[in-house]
């Protein structure tokens, strides 16, 4: 592989054109696509071509674009709906933001594309309302692709004609569930509904619908345009082309990255992303946010595509990646996206509503040091059974977290249950705060310092902490300027 | 504005609009990166104080906004590219820095610190 390790396809633009200024796009080779499609294939060609690409969903559950279309394009309907899904939830993913924010156009003209291969005239835009500024540039957009008539009525002088509008969601984590986002953009309760029959049969308002992700979208017009063979040569056997990666934490370079597929997580981790910073160890990375999983240290050589992930009981999601260094707790970690996923749960059906909870206090009793044996066991056994039985996407990953830093931590939670240890020093209720002896010289400054007044000792004497009555705020850690307390 | 009634036209737009931009580049270019993280770092501020200093040196200077540039860890970033040179991203570009650019690198050629390697190969239509 040659030294630049990135190729970006689906950010092919953002940062390098004005998102305010549709003459910036087509510069760029923008709405060349759309035109094609229009005047030079049949529907059935564009999606031919699509599913030649091997264009998968980056959305998260990874379906093959070309398939959902033509599934779409099967059903007589006298309106079908495309829908582009910006309800980007993952803690730490930002990528759609990015995109939309950078490239508005690129989807815009994806779904007219969308539109034309399946027969439909009207698209909508899923968009959380938190995201003002690609709110404001997608509006700019449509308006400029509607004056230049690549959107409205006779798009390029054909009789093929596509309106887009935009809705507005409240950022629920659920709603990126292409069942919730069709309920909540019909005004409705953002709850998942049992499928079939799917979204291209009976979706929006009952008509055919593709729901297709921000960054699935801005790659089409790139894919129709150097054609489906320049695409399918990137990537990997299953997974073709690239997928962007918002990498963060424990990281030197912060930002965002697009790698073909099949990049090991070595190259992302230390070529690409530039290391761990302060000379720490790297442990593991979470890919997929809350709905994926820990690759480790172990796992440095693993190829990333879609099943590469899921191997490790990950997934691709949508590509948020948490980087994570010794200080961190893996038990803590699957604590926190738990308490995400708990809050997050739209309460339908019972495997995500209580096991989550379940699954949250288990975890919640290992940090404080009252966890058992049999709760390691349970919470294996839970996670197998919620996966297997929760009606959508949200629950049937949702113990993921767990489940993949079991794979190479389950010492980890033994030190927790066991020796009521946390190796990595952050579950505060399994530390101890002590004074070295040796380095106290007695100046006071901790007890004076400590709010319960548990820390006990003369002027230039050494000083004893109380560990009965001490609740671990660290404030004495903090204040000594003698490096004589520390946690173990 | 007429509306685009064949992929002919558009082409033509595409050359012509391409023609501009090609006649642009005998003066410096200054791509400020103007997305939410880089509002928020300040990019705003930055592209201001550079055509402030633009301003107050009497320089011939093209300014624009662009998107993420994908360095978060490096916001606010500029892109600067000189007549017959490759671009170069600028990182960690506060308002100070804004001006030196404009006066080390924009005026006389002279490149600062915080230059951002191009890791990636972007695909162009």
């Amino acid at each position: 592989m040659s030294e630049k390790k990135q190729i970006r396809i689906a950010t092919r633009n953002s940062g390098f054109i004005d998102p305010e200024n549709i003459d910036s796009y087509i510069a760029a080779g923008g709405y060349l696509a759309l035109a094609k499609c229009i005047e030079e294939m049949t529907p059935a060609q564009v999606i031919d071509e699509m599913k030649a690409s091997g264009l998968r969903g980056r959305g998260g559950a990874g379906f093959p674009t070309g398939v959902k279309w033509g599934f779409a394009a099967g059903y007589k309907s006298d309106t079908k709906y495309v829908v582009c899904n910006a309800d980007e939830g993952d803690p730490g993913a930002f990528m759609d933001r990015a995109i939309l924010e950078g490239d508005p156009h690129s989807v815009l003209e994806a779904m007219a594309i969308g539109g034309y291969a399946i027969g439909g005239n009207k698209g909508t835009i899923y968009i959380r309302a938190e995201y003002p500024l690609a709110i404001k540039r997608l509006k700019i957009a449509i308006e400029q692709a509607e004056e230049k008539g690549m959107l409205g009525k006779n798009i390029f002088g054909s009789d093929f004609s596509f309106d887009l509008d935009i809705k507005y969601g409240a950022g629920a984590f659920v709603c990126g569930e292409e069942t919730a986002l069709i309920n909540s953009m019909e005004g409705d309760r953002g709850e998942p509904y049992t499928k079939p029959p799917f979204p291209a049969e009976a979706g929006y308002w009952d008509k055919p619908t593709i729901v297709n992700n921000v960054e699935t979208l801005a790659a089409i017009p790139a894919i129709l345009t150097k054609g489906a063979s320049w695409f399918n040569q990137i990537g990997t056997e299953t997974s073709k082309g690239t997928k962007v990666f918002c990498i963060v934490g424990k990281i030197n370079n912060v930002g965002l990255i697009e790698v073909p597929m099949g990049i090991t997580l070595k190259e992302v981790i230390f070529d690409v992303g530039g290391g761990v910073p302060n000379g720490k160890e790297f442990k593991a990375v979470q890919t997929g946010g809350p709905s994926g999983g820990a690759l480790t240290f172990k796992d440095l050589d693993v190829k990333i595509d879609y099943e590469g992930l899921a191997a490790c009981q990950s997934m691709m999601g949508s590509g948020g990646m948490i980087v994570m260094d010794e200080d961190d707790c893996m038990v803590a970690v699957s604590k926190f996206f738990l308490d995400f996923t708990m809050e997050e749960t739209c309460g339908k059906c019972t495997p995500c509503r209580i096991g989550s909870k379940r699954i949250y206090e288990t975890l919640d009793r290992i940090t404080m040091g009252q966890g058992t044996m049999d709760d390691i066991e349970n919470l294996k056994l839970m996670s197998t059974v919620i996966k297997d039985t929760a009606l959508c996407g949200l629950g049937q990953t949702m113990p993921n977290p767990v489940l993949s830093t079991m794979r190479v931590f389950e010492d980890e939670y033994r030190a927790h249950v066991i020796d009521k240890k946390c190796p990595a020093g952050v579950c505060t209720s399994l530390l101890e705060f002590v004074v070295v002896d040796e380095k106290c010289v007695g100046c006071t400054l901790c007890a004076k310092v400590c709010p319960v007044d548990c820390i006990s000792g003369k002027v230039k004497e050494v000083h004893v902490i109380d560990q009965a009555a001490c609740i671990k705020c660290g404030a004495c850690l903090e204040k000594c300027k003698f490096d004589a307390i520390i946690k173990r | 504005m007429a509306k685009l009634n064949s992929i002919a036209d558009l082409k033509k737009l595409r050359a012509d609009l391409q023609a501009q931009a090609k006649a642009k580049t005998d003066k410096p270019l200054v791509n400020v990166s103007l997305a939410t993280c880089s509002v928020a770092s300040g990019g705003r501020d930055v592209m201001e104080a550079m055509k402030a200093e633009v301003a107050s040196l009497g320089l011939d200077v093209n300014f624009m906004q662009s998107g993420c540039m994908t360095y978060c860890y490096a916001e606010p970033t500029v892109e600067i590219t000189l007549p017959g040179k490759e671009p170069v991203v600028f990182g960690f570009v506060d308002t100070d820095k804004a001006k030196l650019l404009v006066q080390k690198y924009v005026k006389e050629g002279e490149l600062l610190d915080g230059v951002i390697p191009v890791g990636y190969e972007r695909v162009v239509l």
